[in-house]
């Protein structure tokens, strides 16, 4: 499988690399670590007659401390992460998260940008971000601007991402220390996307919930944030029937497609024991 | 199409070529160096077989433009020998331990257990399996290729290889 041909630019500044998507137009791709794209175009399902390889550019890469955010350059690779102290420490959901992502190879390449900014359903970092209340920062010919990621999803591989602009970095608040984590995907094997996952991140006090978020991924075009789920469970110490509760309540707002990974009634199911499951080993985390 | 100058360094020698931006590493790696031993599985970066070492990073090179390797060092299955032309720990792994049958996937195998093993010099049984998660076998049931594995990694830390009993 050969793609079809294209021109290849390879930028040293973000705004060498944003001056040429503006001006290259609809034709030009971004190219972070390939892995969704280049096999897209061996089938040729995507046809850019531009690619602008971002790897040139120094800086888009990296994993730092800014106060109270962790912020991670648009170029950090799956891999990267899995090696990161930073990460372990302050953010191990989603050092958990990434080795759930495709295989060892694939994660040598594939960026957390790339990841987040494709608007894939089947991705795993963006239900994660929503959960962890990240925000993008996108790069463009008009300047950069800071966008949350509740409000960069717009439906399948349409997101906030205008003419010309490129996601350069993500900010993470820094989760309460103590707090309980868990990312439950399930998949038909290694490397699939998720049939149904859920990222959970919660704290308890005095064995009750005092706080929670619950993403969904793969279950919707978009990825989504359960939020009446969320509601459900605080106050609570999770017993069995606030569960139950609490995965209705996230089902009711999955509209998953029925492809090979099941149908739909099979998916919303999963998806609703997905989230019992990172509910449950979330709080079992926490301290 | 235009064709890009590329060079970079393959299994310790320089090599340059001229390329289409189209052309996959794997294609500039067995149609202009005619180092066929990596192969072409599935071409969809599912099953592995094109794996080789690039820059410190076991990559598919069926999902990387050749235009992306400019500059880059890369090992392929003919650069693991040992020096004298001896078989490598892996390579000796994978004889002794019969964990090849077709043999198709090999290469691809024995690139990504060289780079585990350099990141992880003694790993577990579930690392090893892990860490090959990346790389399809129809042949062996991976029982013989993660034997092979942990035969290599004790004649690289000079541990006596013990089978475990099955």
């Amino acid at each position: 499988m050969i793609p079809g041909p294209f021109s290849y630019h390879r930028p040293v500044t973000v705004a060498d690399a944003v001056k040429l998507l503006s001006t290259l137009g609809d034709e030009a791709r971004p190219l972070a670590g390939g892995h969704s794209l280049v096999p897209m175009m061996k089938l040729r399902l995507a046809t850019p007659e531009h690619l602008v390889d971002l790897h040139g550019i120094a800086g888009l890469k990296g994993i730092r401390r800014d106060g109270n955010k962790v912020v991670i350059g648009a170029m950090t690779t799956q891999h990267d992460l899995l090696a990161s102290d930073e990460i372990a420490k302050s953010l191990p959901i989603l050092h958990e998260t990434a080795l759930l992502i495709a295989d060892p190879q694939v994660r040598y390449m594939g960026t957390i940008g790339g990841n987040v900014a494709n608007g894939d359903p089947g991705n795993d970092m963006p239900a994660l971000m929503l959960t962890l209340g990240a925000s993008y920062r996108l790069e463009g010919p008009g300047g950069a601007r800071e966008v949350a990621a509740t409000e960069f999803y717009q439906g399948a591989y349409f997101t906030a991402l205008e003419p010309g602009e490129i996601l350069t970095a993500i900010s993470i608040p820094a989760p309460a220390n103590g707090h309980g984590y868990a990312y439950e995907k399930l998949k038909r094997k290694i490397g699939d996307y998720a049939t149904a996952a859920a990222a959970v991140m919660l704290t308890m006090s005095g064995g009750k919930v005092a706080s929670c978020a619950i993403g969904l991924t793969n279950l919707h075009e978009t990825p989504l944030l359960a939020v009446d789920a969320a509601k459900a469970v605080i106050g609570t110490s999770l017993d069995p029937a606030t569960l139950k509760k609490a995965a209705a309540a996230a089902e009711a707002i999955m509209s998953p497609a029925a492809d090979a990974r099941g149908p739909i009634e099979y998916r919303k199911h999963v998806g609703g024991i997905m989230v019992t499951r990172a509910l449950t080993r979330a709080a079992s985390r926490a301290g | 199409m235009a064709k890009t100058h590329v060079t970079m360094k393959v299994n310790g020698a320089e090599v340059e070529g001229l390329v289409e931006p189209r052309t996959l590493l794997v294609h500039f790696i067995r149609e202009n160096l005619l180092l066929t031993g990596t192969h072409i599985g599935c071409e969809t970066t599912h099953c592995g077989a094109c794996t080789v070492d690039l820059d410190g990073m076991s990559v598919k090179s069926c999902t990387l433009f050749a235009v992306q390797a400019q500059g880059s060092e890369i090992t392929t299955i003919e650069g693991v020998a040992n020096a004298d032309g001896s078989l490598s720990a892996l390579q000796e792994g994978f004889r002794m331990m019969h964990g090849l049958q077709c043999g198709f996937c090999t290469p691809g195998m024995i690139l990504r257990a060289q780079r585990l093993l350099q990141e992880n010099p003694r790993p577990s049984e579930e690392e090893i399996r892990m860490g090959i998660s990346g790389n399809i076998c129809r042949c062996t049931g991976y029982q013989n290729i993660v034997k092979a594995i942990q035969y290599a990694a004790d004649k690289i830390n000079g541990v006596e290889f013990k089978e475990a009993a099955e």
